[in-house]
C-alpha cells in the first residue's frame, strides 16, 4: 500500500438507497475535488467542515447533485485532507463518481484502509481500530454501544492509566536496584502492595466483564432444552419466524445445534437449539444429548421445554438444580391441546403453543427483562479475544510478581514479573509493538470503511 | 607549516592511552593491525584519574564482558587489586556485582606492561591537534609537535581532554586532568568537518594524607576473603589487601559548604557542561536533598603503601579553602591534609548520534569515536567501546562485517545501542535498569554469553576456547546430575532443622532442594557421600559450583525472562535501510522524521527505542515494510 496516494471509496453499502456516501483522502483530495465539483455559489475554495451544495461534472456533463464537506488535516478522520461527497444512491452514479475521482489521481481505496490511515496518522490507537471493526460488524444496539465506548478510548485510557501507575512504582524499584549504596528513597513497599491489589481488582473485574462483553458482541445465548419431540425447534422456527430446524414428529430429529440470531429490543439473543434429552442407545444421538448439555452449560437463558401431557416435576428439578447459575425459564408448550388454556403463567413458567405461535410474546417480554439486569454496555467492557488474552496473562504475572514480593524474593527477580504485566498491558494499546498483532488486526477489515 | 611524515602507514592510529585507547589498541594489535597509541603523556597511561576502583553495579559486569570477549580490563584490575567485594550478594544473581579497589600507580603500570609486551604496537607521545581527510575518509593524524601519521583507519578516545577546564571555586584554568593540560584544535577541527561537539562536566574530590586521619573515629570495611576477581582466566591478587573507611557529614559540614555557595563554579553558572546527576558533588547533594542532615563518605586507599586516600562521596568544586573547612569537621578527619581538593572539570564530547553501532562516524570514514568523547562516564564504560572499537576498525580494514552486540546480549551492547541510538545529555553511566533483560546480563555468565564469540573474531585463544567449552560441559553434566538424583531424608534432615527450613519425609531430587532459599549446594555436597564423591570424581570447581547453583535456583525467572526477551526482539529481526528517505513518509510525525533521519537506525528495535518515536510511528514503519 502506497501512503502517499489519494484514495477514494464508497463509503455506504454497495447498491441502490436515498443517499450514497463517497470520501477521499489524501494530499491532493482537494484538489482532484476542485477538478470535478463545482459549487453552487461558484466558490472555488472550502472552508472546512462546511457542506457545500453543486454538482459533479464530467467533461461539462453533469453526473449528479451533491453535497460536500470538507475536513482540513489534521482534523479529520484519517489525520488526511478528506472529504466526503453525498450523492443519490444510485449504483450507477456512484459507479460513475468513483471512475472520475480515478481518473483524476485518486486510487481505490484497500479494504480498511481509511481506518489504517487513521492509525498511521496516530488519530486512533491500537485498541481503537480494532473497535471500529467491531463498530462496522455491530449486529445490535448493544454491540453498537460498546464498540462506541471502545472507539471513544474509555477502554485503552484505562489500560494505559493502569500500565502508567505501575511503571511509576517500577521505576522506583529501578532506582533503588542501582543505587541501593546511594543517596535515594526507597519504593514504599505498602504502597506497592496496595497497587497490586487495585490492579488485580482492575484487571480481574475488565477479565470478567469479557463474558458480558462477549455476550453483547456476539448475542446472548439463550438455549431452547427439554425433551424429545417436546417442540423445540418448532419454538425456534416460531421465534425466528422462518423454517430454519428441520421438523418432524419422528423423536430425535434435531442431532446436531443450530444457531440463529434475533435483536429483541437492540439486545441480539443467539438461539441454540438442541438434541432433545432422553436416555438413549443411538450413539449418534447420544452425542447429540452431549451437545445439549454442553450448549445449556454455554448459554445465559436457558428455555426448558415440556409437553403439557407430561408436567413431569421431577425432571424440571433435576434441570433446575444442574443449571442453577442459569436463568432458566420452564415453557410448557402444546398448551393448546389442553381442555382450556391456562391464563395464570407464574414468574420463571409459561404456557405457550409453539406451533399455534400463543403466548410467544411473553418469553420476549421475560428475554427483555432479563435484559435490563445486565450491566451496561455503556460501561467498560472487554470484548475482544485479544484483549482478554492479554489481561488474562498479565493478571497472571501479577500474581506471581505478588506472591514473589510477599516471598521476599529480591527485587531484580521479582521485576521480571512485573515486567511481564507491563508487556501484557502494553500490547493492547499498541504501547509495545507486535508485528502478528497489527497484521491480525487490520486482516479483519473488510469494507473499505 | 612543515610537517614531518612518518612513511611507515599504519593500519590503525589510536589517540589517546586512557581506558578505552589502551582497549582499542590492544584489540587491534593482538588481531594483526599495526597499531600506533599516541597518548599525551606516556607516564599517565591508563590511569585512574577519579575512583581508584573498577567495577561496582552494571561496571562490574561490563569488566567480566570484556574479558570474556579478549579484552584486558579485568586482568589488570585483577593483578593490581587492593580489595574485592562482591556487591548486592543478598538481592537476586543479576545484581551481584564485583568491585575491586586498586593501586592507581601499578594498575597504570600495569597497563603499560601489556602495551608494551605486545607484538604490531607502537606508543609514541604526541598531541593530535587534527585528523587528515581525504574523499570523506580519514587517512592520518597530524600532531602538535609537528608530526604527520598515516593509517587506514583511526580511533579517538581523547576522554576529558578536549578543551578541558578545571574549575575549583571562582579559578578556572585550562587542563585535562589537574596537573596535565587540555588538547586545543582537535575539536575545532572536527566542527569544521561537520562534526557537533557538547559541553558536558564532571568532578573529582579531594585527596586526603593517610597520616592526618584518625582511623579509630571511622567504620572500617574490609575487603571480602574469598575473592573471586573479574577475569574467567582466575588471576590472583598479587597485592597485600586494604580496608576502605567509612565516615559521616554532618549538619555543620554542610552550613561551611553552604557558605562556599555563592562561589560554587555550579551555582554560579560559570560551568555550562551538563553533570552527571547520579554522581552528584556534595554541594549538589544537600543543595537537592535539603532534608538529609548527614551524606556516607568511604575513604578509599588509593595505593597499596602511599598516604593518598580518595574521598568517596565528597566530590566538589567549591574553593579549597571551603572543601579544608568543611572536612575539619568530618569525624576522623578534624586534621586531615589534602594532596590536592577537589575539582570540577568542563570538556568537550560528540553527540554519540553520530555514530554508527560498529562507532565508527556516520560524517567520516574509517574515523571511530570511544570513550568519554561519546559523553559516557566512567573507566569501564570507556573501556569496553574501546575494545569495541578497536575490533570494528580492525575488522572494516580487513573488510569484514563490523560486531554488534545485541542488547539482549551485553551490557556493552545495551551501551552502545543507547549512545547512538538516544544520544547524551548527561555523562553516560551504565546501570542495571538500562537493560530491559538484566536477569540474562549476568555477571557468572558473561563467558558463556560472549566468549564464542570473542574466539570467533580472534581475540580468545584456542587453549582457552577448549578451556572454556570443557567448563560449559562440566555445568551441563552437574545440573543434570542433579535433577536426575535424590537425597534421603536421614541424609538432609538434620541440616534441613538446623537451617530452619521443613524436613521431608521422602527422597528428593536435589535440584529440588536447591530451590530453597537458605539451601547451598555447598550443603547438599556436605550431607549427600554419593553428591561429595561425584563432586570430587569431576573436580568441579567453585566457579562451576556457583554457576549450576544460579541456573538451578532462579531457573525459573530465567526462562521467563528468556521467553519475554525473545517476543521483544521481534522488532529488533526487522532491518531498515540506514539510507532510507523518511522524508517522503508524510504518515510520520515531523519529529519521527527529523529523528530518523538523523540516527538512521539499522533496525525497527533500534528506531523504537529513539525518543520522540512514538508507538504510532512504529506501526507506520512496520506497514509501511508490508507488516
Amino acid at each position: 500500500m502506497d501512503f502517499t496516494e489519494t484514495i477514494c471509496t464508497l463509503s455506504t453499502p454497495a447498491g441502490t438507497g436515498a443517499i450514497g456516501l463517497i470520501r477521499i483522502s489524501g494530499k491532493k483530495s482537494l484538489e482532484i475535488l476542485q477538478s470535478v465539483f463545482v459549487s453552487k455559489s461558484n466558490k472555488t475554495l472550502f472552508e472546512p467542515n462546511k457542506v457545500y451544495m453543486g454538482t459533479i461534472i464530467d467533461k461539462n456533463e453533469i453526473i449528479d447533485e451533491v453535497l460536500i464537506t470538507y475536513f482540513k488535516q489534521p482534523n479529520s478522520y484519517t489525520g488526511e485532507n478528506l472529504i466526503e461527497i453525498s450523492c443519490h444512491g444510485s449504483v450507477y452514479i456512484q459507479r460513475s463518481i468513483l471512475e472520475l475521482l480515478v481518473s483524476k489521481g485518486c486510487r481505490l481505496a484497500e479494504p480498511g484502509e481509511f481506518t489504517l490511515r487513521a492509525f498511521m496518522s496516530g488519530k486512533i490507537d491500537l485498541s481503537q481500530a480494532e473497535a471500529i471493526s467491531d463498530l462496522i460488524a455491530s449486529q445490535s444496539k448493544a454491540a453498537h454501544q460498546l464498540a462506541i465506548q471502545h472507539l471513544k478510548g474509555g477502554f485503552s485510557s484505562k489500560i494505559k492509566s493502569l500500565r502508567e501507575q505501575l511503571l511509576h512504582f517500577t521505576a522506583l524499584l529501578e532506582l533503588e536496584l542501582d543505587f541501593a549504596e546511594e543517596d535515594v528513597e526507597f519504593a514504599n513497599r505498602i504502597e506497592i502492595k496496595h497497587l497490586f491489589e487495585k490492579l488485580k481488582q482492575e484487571i480481574q473485574s475488565l477479565l470478567h466483564s469479557f463474558k458480558m462483553g462477549n455476550v453483547f458482541k456476539n448475542g446472548i445465548p439463550v438455549a431452547i432444552a427439554g425433551k424429545p419431540n417436546v417442540g423445540k425447534s418448532t419454538l425456534l422456527n416460531t421465534l425466528l419466524n422462518e423454517e430454519r430446524a428441520i421438523v418432524t414428529n419422528i423423536p430425535g430429529t434435531t442431532r446436531d445445534t443450530i444457531e440463529d440470531t434475533i435483536v429483541i429490543d437492540g439486545f441480539m439473543f443467539r438461539f441454540i437449539d438442541t438434541a432433545g434429552l432422553r436416555t438413549t442407545s443411538d450413539e449418534i444421538e447420544k452425542y447429540g444429548i452431549e451437545r445439549s448439555y454442553k450448549a445449556m452449560e454455554k448459554a445465559t437463558i436457558i428455555l426448558y421445554l415440556i409437553d403439557k401431557d407430561e408436567v413431569d416435576n421431577e425432571e424440571v428439578k433435576k434441570i433446575k438444580e444442574k443449571f442453577k447459575e442459569k436463568k432458566l425459564f420452564v415453557l410448557v408448550n402444546k398448551s393448546d391441546l389442553l381442555p382450556e388454556f391456562p391464563t395464570t403463567s407464574t414468574k420463571d413458567t409459561f404456557y405457550i403453543s409453539a406451533k399455534k405461535k400463543i403466548n410467544i410474546s411473553a418469553i420476549n417480554d421475560a428475554l427483555k427483562e432479563f435484559v435490563a439486569t445486565l450491566e451496561s454496555p455503556n460501561d467498560i467492557l472487554v470484548a475482544n479475544t485479544r484483549h482478554y488474552e492479554a489481561l488474562y496473562n498479565a493478571h497472571l504475572s501479577l500474581l506471581q510478581a505478588e506472591e514473589a514480593f510477599d516471598k521476599q524474593v529480591p527485587t531484580d527477580l521479582v521485576m521480571v514479573d512485573i515486567k511481564q504485566v507491563l508487556y501484557y498491558l502494553g500490547t493492547i494499546t499498541g504501547e509495545i509493538h507486535n508485528n502478528e498483532i497489527l497484521e491480525s488486526i487490520f486482516k479483519n477489515f473488510c469494507i473499505g470503511k | 607549516m612543515n610537517y614531518i611524515k612518518y612513511s611507515e602507514l599504519y593500519d590503525i592510529i589510536v589517540v589517546g592511552a586512557g581506558h578505552a585507547g589502551c582497549e582499542a589498541a590492544m584489540a587491534a594489535a593482538n588481531l594483526g593491525s599495526r597499531t600506533l597509541l599516541l597518548t599525551m603523556n606516556i607516564n599517565t597511561i591508563a590511569f585512574l584519574s577519579c575512583n581508584p576502583a573498577i567495577g561496582g553495579i552494571a561496571k562490574g559486569q561490563i569488566v567480566r564482558e570484556i574479558d570474556a570477549l579478549g579484552g584486558y580490563t579485568a586482568i589488570v584490575a585483577d593483578k593490581t587489586m587492593i580489595q574485592f567485594r562482591m556487591l548486592n550478594r543478598s538481592k537476586g544473581p543479576a545484581m551481584w556485582s564485583p568491585r575491586t579497589q586498586n593501586d592507581k600507580y601499578k594498575y597504570s603500570f600495569e597497563w603499560k606492561h601489556i602495551l608494551e609486551s605486545t607484538k604490531n604496537l607502537d606508543i609514541r607521545e604526541d598531541t593530535v591537534i587534527e585528523i587528515i581527510t581525504e574523499n570523506n575518509s580519514v587517512i592520518g593524524v597530524r600532531t602538535k609537535l609537528g608530526a604527520e601519521f598515516y593509517a587506514k583507519a583511526t580511533i579517538l578516545t581523547n576522554g576529558t581532554f578536549l578543551n578541558g577546564v578545571i574549575h575549583i571555586g571562582e579559578r578556572n584554568f585550562i587542563g585535562g586532568r589537574l596537573g596535565e593540560d587540555a588538547v586545543k584544535g582537535l575539536t575545532e577541527n572536527l566542527n569544521s568537518l561537520g562534526f557537533k561537539s557538547l559541553r558536558l562536566k564532571t568532578g573529582t574530590p579531594a585527596r586526603v594524607d593517610s597520616r592526618t586521619i584518625n582511623f579509630s573515629k571511622l567504620e572500617e570495611q574490609k575487603g571480602e576473603e574469598d575473592i573471586t576477581g573479574f577475569s574467567f582466566l582466575k588471576i590472583s591478587p598479587k597485592l597485600s589487601q586494604k580496608s576502605c573507611w567509612i565516615t559521616y557529614t554532618n549538619p555543620k559540614v554542610h552550613a561551611i559548604l553552604r557558605k562556599g555557595f555563592d562561589k560554587s563554579p555550579m551555582f554560579q553558572g560559570r560551568i555550562q557542561g551538563v553533570g552527571p546527576r547520579y554522581c552528584p558533588s556534595i554541594e549538589d547533594k544537600i543543595d537537592r536533598f535539603a532534608g538529609k542532615d548527614s551524606h556516607q563518605i568511604f575513604l578509599e586507599p588509593e595505593s597499596e603503601n602511599g598516604i593518598e586516600y580518595y574521598l568517596n562521596g565528597f566530590s566538589s568544586s567549591l574553593p579549597e579553602e571551603i572543601q579544608v573547612e568543611a572536612l575539619h569537621l568530618i569525624p576522623g578527619l578534624e586534621n586531615a591534609k589534602i594532596l590536592k581538593p577537589g575539582y570540577a572539570i568542563e570538556y568537550d564530547y560528540f553527540s554519540p548520534t553520530q555514530l554508527y553501532a560498529s562507532l565508527e562516524t556516520k560524517q567520516i570514514n574509517f574515523l571511530y569515536f570511544a570513550g568519554q568523547i561519546n559523553g559516557t562516564t566512567g573507566y569501564e564504560e570507556a573501556a569496553c567501546q574501546g575494545l569495541m572499537a578497536g575490533i570494528n576498525a580492525h575488522r572494516k580494514i580487513n573488510n569484514l562485517e563490523p560486531i554488534v552486540l545485541s542488547r539482549e546480549s551485553s551490557y556493552i551492547g545495551v551501551l552502545i545501542d543507547d549512545l547512538i541510538t538516544k544520544g547524551v545529555d548527561e555523562p553516560y553511566r551504565m546501570f542495571t535498569s538500562r537493560a530491559e533483560h538484566r536477569v540474562l546480563l549476568r555477571q557468572d555468565n558473561a563467558d558463556i554469553r560472549l566468549t564464542p564469540l570473542g574466539y570467533q573474531i580472534g581475540l580468545i585463544s584456542e587453549e582457552r576456547y577448549q578451556n572454556f567449552l570443557i567448563k560449559k560441559e562440566k555445568i551441563n553434566s552437574l545440573i543434570s546430575y542433579l535433577k536426575k538424583y535424590s537425597i534421603e531424608p536421614k541424609e538432609i534432615n538434620p541440616l534441613l532443622k538446623a537451617k530452619k527450613s521443613s524436613e521431608i519425609s521422602q527422597k528428593i531430587k536435589f535440584s529440588r532442594l536447591l530451590l530453597r532459599p537458605q539451601i547451598s549446594l555447598n550443603d547438599l555436597i556436605s550431607s549427600s557421600v554419593k553428591l561429595k564423591d561425584y563432586m570430587s570424581n569431576h573436580s568441579f570447581n567453585h566457579e562451576i559450583i556457583e554457576e549450576v547453583e544460579i541456573l538451578i535456583k532462579y531457573e525459573n525467572y530465567i526462562i521467563k525472562e528468556n521467553e519475554l526477551a525473545t517476543r521483544i526482539t521481534q522488532l529488533e529481526k526487522i532491518k531498515l535501510d540506514p539510507n532510507f528517505d523518511y522524508g517522503k513518509v508524510l504518515s510520520l510525525s515531523t519529529e519521527a522524521r527529523q529523528k530518523l533521519s538523523k540516527i538512521k537506525p539499522t533496525t525497527l528495535g533500534q528506531a523504537s527505542r529513539i525518543s520522540g518515536i512514538s508507538p504510532s510511528d512504529i506501526s507506520v514503519l512496520l506497514i509501511l515494510l508490508g507488516r
